[in-house]
């Protein structure tokens, strides 16, 4: 499956099929720092991804000291 | 995962209240969030007219369109810091969500009408670019709000954002800091009031918001802000809350519980000519409304008698109405040791001050006396 990250935008390819919660810890990354879309819809750590999806990874960690 | 509500597929989880939300609960989730919020800390009234700081990120264009849904009378005010290809893109959203919305967004772009952007600012002030920022914010904000005649302004500060402040504050045990943290700045004539209604909602949830209300808003990071403490902060408290779910809530509310259990009991107003830095840093340093007071005394600047007169004294308790003898007694010059104990057990906030820049010129420093919080030794 093809897998865009942001913060900097770059994608990488993983071997599907599997969870959300599988892909994240695959990444390393912390499950409460971003949001895993699938197409257009956001999804939960236990749903399935297919390789044929296209996922995104979105990170919600913003801001500066202000 | 099931929606904790309906048991319909659920799309968003939150872990630290054990619960999954389809769309509808989830939006629901969040206003209750928001509502509850400003009914605890008091933040809005009915008909108030309300300034939304919308800078095209997740959490000023969720907290609008949240504020909308609630009922609030809320426009919009988009500030153009001039920070390259970031700010030319964060326009395009804040324009946008205002359409959405069908609300006014007022446009400052600080180049065309001040004459600096805030990399030009960081470097002049030698300041790092996100303290300029949001000391530029932080004095227009007030400034439109007042001449458009808003009551109040909204940010987008969220629990992650409060979390991640109070963590660096703590690790520092900044007192000065720690005692101004709370989400509402009262306000103080020239001064609107501030308040932050996301506090009770985490990033996460805000981005999942703009996510699922179909609301576009910039991803990207600030490029000034990359690698700065409070990103450092977030991830650790990050980090905890991966292991520990709640951690981040119970940190921040706990904080707010304690540290205000009593809330604000008087502000006062000093005016004078000195020098404005160093009364301002003595008021933030002394942390005693006592202090502040014998320091005012020493820069000889006159005390507006009405305001501390005017400390806000609660009935029956004979220890306010001590330190408010003590203090008026203070300030005119009628010292009294004994009771400069009892005192203490205030600490000043200074809310403003005119231009820091000032010297010699006539100053003008509202500050706030509040009950000395109960985690303070």
């Amino acid at each position: 499956m093809k897998v865009l990250l942001r913060n900097p935008r770059r994608e990488v390819d993983v071997r599907g099929p599997m969870t959300v919660g599988s892909l994240l810890q695959h990444l390393e990354l912390n499950p409460e720092s971003v949001l895993v879309i699938v197409g257009d819809e956001l999804v939960t750590r236990d749903a399935r991804i297919d390789d044929a999806d296209a996922v995104e990874i979105r990170p919600v960690i913003s801001g500066g000291a202000a | 995962m099931k929606c904790r509500v309906c048991r319909e597929p659920a799309v968003v989880d939150v872990r630290r209240h054990n619960a999954a939300f389809c769309r509808e609960h989830f939006f629901h989730h969040c206003e209750e969030q928001v509502r509850r919020a400003i009914d605890a800390h008091r933040m809005l009234a009915p008909g108030e007219r309300v300034l939304v700081a919308v800078s095209g990120g997740k959490d000023s264009l969720a907290l609008w369109d949240l504020l909308l849904r609630l009922g609030y009378e809320a426009d919009g005010l988009y500030l153009g810091l001039g920070i390259a290809d970031y700010s030319d893109e964060s326009t395009v959203y804040a324009r946008r969500q205002a359409e959405a919305v069908r609300r006014p967004l007022i446009e400052i772009d600080l180049a065309d009408q001040f004459g600096y952007d805030i990399p030009r600012a960081a470097a002049a002030t030698r300041r790092a670019p996100c303290g300029a920022c949001g000391l530029s914010k932080r004095h227009l904000f007030n400034a439109v709000a007042l001449d458009h005649g808003y009551d109040v302004v909204a940010t987008g500060h969220n629990l992650d954002d409060e979390a991640a402040v109070l963590l660096g504050n703590v690790l520092r045990w900044d007192t000065g800091y720690l005692g101004r943290q709370h989400p509402v700045l009262p306000s103080a004539p020239g001064f609107v009031r501030k308040v932050k209604p996301l506090v009770r909602l985490a990033e996460r949830e805000t981005a999942a918001y703009c996510v699922l209300r179909r609301i576009d808003y910039q991803v990207e990071e600030c490029p000034m802000a990359a690698g700065n403490r409070h990103l450092g902060y977030k991830e650790i408290l990050n980090a905890l809350e991966d292991r520990s779910p709640g951690s981040k809530a119970a940190f921040l509310g706990g904080f707010f519980a304690r540290g205000h259990a009593h809330g604000d009991v008087g502000r006062g107003r000093v005016t004078g000519r000195a020098h404005l830095q160093e009364v301002s840093a003595r008021l933030e340093l002394g942390h005693a409304a006592g202090r502040a007071a014998a320091l005012i005394l020493l820069l000889r600047v006159d005390v507006d008698f009405d305001a501390v007169d005017g400390l806000v004294a609660r009935p029956g308790d004979a220890h306010d109405e001590r330190a408010r003898l003590a203090l008026a007694q203070e300030v005119r010059g009628e010292t009294d040791a004994a009771d400069l104990q009892e005192i203490t057990t205030f600490h000043a906030l200074p809310l403003c001050c005119a231009d820091s820049s000032t010297r010699g010129r006539v100053l003008d420093c509202r500050f706030l006396l509040r009950r000395r919080p109960t985690w303070m030794p």
